[in-house]
């Protein structure tokens, strides 16, 4: 037998014909390679990350302020700044980027010139380079609008970046549901409202989810756009219009900037790779309850 | 349906937390901006200043000295941080030196060469010398590392030298002063620059660099603070007219001996009596 | 029109957020205009392309705006990433899919979504304290085109892969068994069936990937050395439009600045050309079939 029929338990478990073990090979040693590749480059640059940052963590660390510009002390007020930013991009742009890509993809046509256009114009967006939306937030949010140096005016801006991440793979979740559900819904006169929000999202929550992850992923990880737009005061927030350091930019000040700032860095580093397993985490936990949950809801 | 609720519920706090936040704006602010070198120490110095003083708030922002000139011009910021004296250009502006800082040139540690000449360094940045050994060195091609445009690290580097930055021929352009020692660290054959305080933490970290003398005198903070060092730059706050009472309060206390401690733990000179 | 009156409040909804999600990249690009003009109308359009090169600072004497080496920079680096991460990319997405035994699959997702999140900022110090000294070793500076092509593919790869992993699973089941029943091998399975029908979401995947690459700052700013050149080998270093505002930006000044929200405004037009590019070829696609 060849090399893949080893490994028929794939997520299709599906066992194929065999007619080329050639070609199949050297597929399978291809794919596979790839995929070795960029597992050992994870594990090298997370190995690297976690092992230079792991020795300077502790529980002060997480919730003391920093202290002689950030080599010493923690990262208590940058986590809490780090949140709120996150917050206000999702509170934003969650429902902003579901609205349009439910209307996009159920409400109209692909065709239609307006619903072409809202896509053309969301492929751009999704392509503007980061240090651009950090200018345009700072000219924007926060000269334009008064805003100031703030967490609302970071947030904001990361929304409207993270917003075509957001659209795209909703959209694509929307589109792997299949077309009977919604036949379905329809022949039982079902309305728009209830066949959305009991068939059609739970079934594409899926895509929804990959976004959403990808979407965090994104505005956790972003520096370019906050520096203009969060600022980089380290003290605990009062509130959303006070201007907030993000872990990111603390990161980058600290390997970039502060004399001394390595460890510091690599363990704020950690902290945020954590930050991001605890965010997959809870998405995944989510979107699997609810999903039992109406499972079980439109069964009785 | 209870989860249904308890959704509702998560994001009924969610929405009124945030409008809470919005309306808890604060009072008194203070907003300085301006050079990435000063930042980091007036951050600290802010936030002494904070504590004796509570109720009222000091936000520094990071960019650049140029940034700094021209947000204090255009009152986009109470102070701005600029770390170099303010030119001829500049005389609306008011500067009050918070501490000293010098720049150096850095080399990988395992470079054998203990010193260059102005004249060799001119050549180096002018592409006219591109090997170690031509100056004393090993058989190596050197790696060049400038600053990038409108760092005042930058000017001052360039006037010291006599040099123009069109005839530079670098290899790498960097930003802030961490990334040259990391470029220079991480390349045997690299020369750079950057301010002396930095290079000092480093060397003294055990980062393998080296810090090479100017002019033949030796690059330590020492003698910036004496004053013979001679690439040295005060690290400024400028502000547009005379300071008035919360602006002119800070700028007492951060020049004041109040703060040598953390000027000094950041690697930079007081200038305090 | 529907009969539910909770459906047309839903529709219109929907339908305003639509619209002002496409209205912001009007917002963005009505910016950029209205702060590129003064640098258009006084230094004129031409001369970002004619001059000798780019020196913007005034205090170097006469100013200089050439950003044609840049607008090089940036497309040999984004061409040489997505040579290298497109393939690794559907190579991932392949093995998630169709190679992987369940539990290792589950894994390997873990790895591919956590990559994704790595900031740019972990990515570049990385590459500036691992990847730019490995390079020196075989060709100094090590701070180069290649430097940047690496790091900026492991960065996009997670995009390409998680989209088109997506893509793949809107193919109908039944295809696959299908094609299996007929005997097709594995591969010409994926060759035959699946990627022929997953070709959309591929090309979303692969616009997502190049738009990343294009814009991504940080991590090309620390290790692509910034000399503005056009490079001549994959060893030298080069600047991209993206690291030059980033490195610029907040020292930059009246003209200086305006100049760069025109590089902003290149590189949000080179973003718009592509995805109309996009558009054309799959257009074209779909009528050939």
């Amino acid at each position: 037998m060849n090399v893949a029929s080893n490994s028929t338990e794939s997520i299709y478990s599906q066992t194929f014909g065999s007619e080329e073990p050639m070609s199949e090979r050297v597929a399978s040693l291809l794919v596979c390679g790839a995929a070795a590749c960029v597992a050992m480059t994870f594990l090298w640059l997370v190995f690297d990350v976690f092992w230079s940052g792991l020795p300077f963590l502790s529980f002060d660390f997480l919730v003391d302020v920093p202290s002689s510009a950030g080599r010493r002390g923690g990262i208590g007020p940058i986590l809490v700044s780090t949140l709120l930013i996150l917050g206000v991009c999702m509170v934003v742009s969650l429902p902003l980027g579901l609205g349009a890509a439910l209307f996009l993809s159920e409400y109209t046509s692909e065709n239609t010139t307006s619903s072409r256009l809202v896509r053309y114009s969301l492929d751009i967006l999704a392509g503007v380079p980061s240090i651009v939306f950090g200018l345009f937030g700072n000219a924007f949010f926060c000269i334009y609008l008064g805003m100031g140096f703030s967490i609302l005016s970071g947030g904001l801006t990361l929304a409207c970046m993270v917003l075509p991440l957001l659209i795209r793979s909703a959209e694509e979740g929307l589109r792997s549901v299949p077309d009977e559900y919604r036949a379905g819904a329809a022949a039982l006169a079902l309305s728009h409202t209830r066949a959305l929000f009991q068939i059609i999202l739970p079934s594409a929550l899926p895509g929804i989810m990959v976004g959403l992850v990808l979407g965090l992923g994104r505005a956790i990880a972003e520096t370019a756009a906050l520096i203009f737009t969060s600022g980089y005061v380290d003290r605990f927030p009062d509130s959303l219009m006070d201007s907030g350091r993000a872990l990111s930019i603390h990161i980058y000040d600290l390997s970039m900037n502060v004399p001394g700032g390595n460890n510091n860095a690599y363990a704020s580093a950690t902290v945020l790779l954590a930050l991001l397993l605890c965010i997959n985490a809870v998405a995944n936990t989510f979107a699997h309850c609810w999903h039992r949950n109406l499972t079980a809801e439109a069964s009785t | 349906m209870k989860h249904k609720y308890s959704l509702h519920l998560l994001l009924v706090l969610l929405i009124s937390a945030l409008l809470t936040g919005l309306a808890n704006a604060a009072e008194k602010k203070l907003i300085l901006t301006g050079s990435s070198t000063i930042a980091p120490l007036v951050s600290e110095i802010a936030k002494r200043y904070e504590k004796e003083n509570p109720g009222l708030r000091v936000d520094v922002q990071t960019g650049g000295s140029s940034r700094g000139v021209a947000d204090a011009r255009r009152g986009l910021a109470d102070i701005g941080m600029v770390s170099r004296e303010l030119k001829a250009e500049e005389d609306d502006l008011l500067a009050f030196a918070i501490a000293k800082d010098g720049i150096c040139l850095i080399t990988n540690q395992s470079n054998p060469v203990a010193s260059l000449s102005d004249e060799q360094v001119v050549k180096i940045y002018r592409g006219e010398i591109t090997n170690w050994k031509e100056v004393g060195g090993n058989d190596a091609p050197i790696t060049v590392v400038n600053k990038a445009e409108g760092r005042s690290t930058l000017e001052l580097f360039l006037k010291h030298y006599g040099l123009k930055n069109q005839e530079v021929k670098a290899h790498v352009i960097i930003g802030d002063n961490e990334q040259g020692v990391k470029t220079v660290s991480g390349n045997p054959n690299a020369l750079g620059y950057v301010s002396i305080g930095t290079a000092e933490f480093d060397a003294a970290d055990g980062v393998p660099i080296k810090l090479l003398p100017v002019g033949g005198v030796e690059a330590s903070m020492a003698n910036v603070k004496s004053g013979e060092f001679p690439l040295s730059r005060p690290l400024n706050l400028v502000v547009r007219g005379q300071p008035e009472g919360f602006a002119s309060d800070f700028i007492r206390f951060a020049s004041s001996s109040k703060v040598d401690d953390i000027v000094k733990e950041q690697y930079f000179v007081p200038v305090s009596n | 029109m529907s009969p539910y009156r909770t459906d047309r409040i839903l529709i219109g909804t929907l339908r305003c957020a639509a619209v002002v999600s496409g209205l912001i990249v009007a917002v963005v690009a009505l910016f950029l205009v209205s702060e590129s003009v003064p640098a258009l109308r006084q230094i004129g359009p031409y001369r970002f392309f004619t001059d000798s090169a780019w020196h913007p600072a005034p205090h170097s004497g006469e100013s200089t705006f050439n950003l044609v080496p840049m607008i090089v920079g940036t497309l040999t680096v984004t061409a040489g990433a997505l040579a290298l991460a497109t393939p690794l990319g559907l190579g991932s997405a392949m093995f998630l899919r169709f190679y992987a035994p369940p539990k290792l699959g589950v894994i390997y997702r873990k790895i591919i979504e956590l990559l994704a999140g790595i900031p740019s900022v972990v990515f570049g110090f990385w590459g500036l304290v691992t990847i730019v000294p490995l390079i020196n070793s075989i060709h100094a500076p090590g701070a180069s085109l290649l430097a940047g092509i690496c790091i900026l593919a492991i960065m996009i790869l997670p995009t390409v892969a998680l989209v088109s992993d997506a893509a793949f699973e809107v193919v109908p089941k039944e295809y696959v068994k299908g094609a299996a029943a007929l005997g097709l091998s594995r591969w010409a399975t994926i060759r035959g069936v699946v990627i022929p029908s997953a070709k959309s979401g591929l090309f979303t995947a692969i616009i997502l990937q190049t738009g990343r690459a294009l814009g991504e700052t940080m991590a090309v700013l620390m290790v692509c050395g910034n000399v503005v050149q056009v490079p001549k080998s994959v060893f030298e270093p080069v600047r991209t439009l993206t690291a030059n505002i980033a490195l610029e930006m907040a020292y930059a000044l009246d003209p200086h600045r305006s100049a760069l929200f025109v590089s902003g405004l290149l590189l949000l037009t080179l973003v718009a050309g592509l995805v109309l590019l996009a558009d054309v070829l799959s257009r074209r696609y779909e009528c050939s079939q």
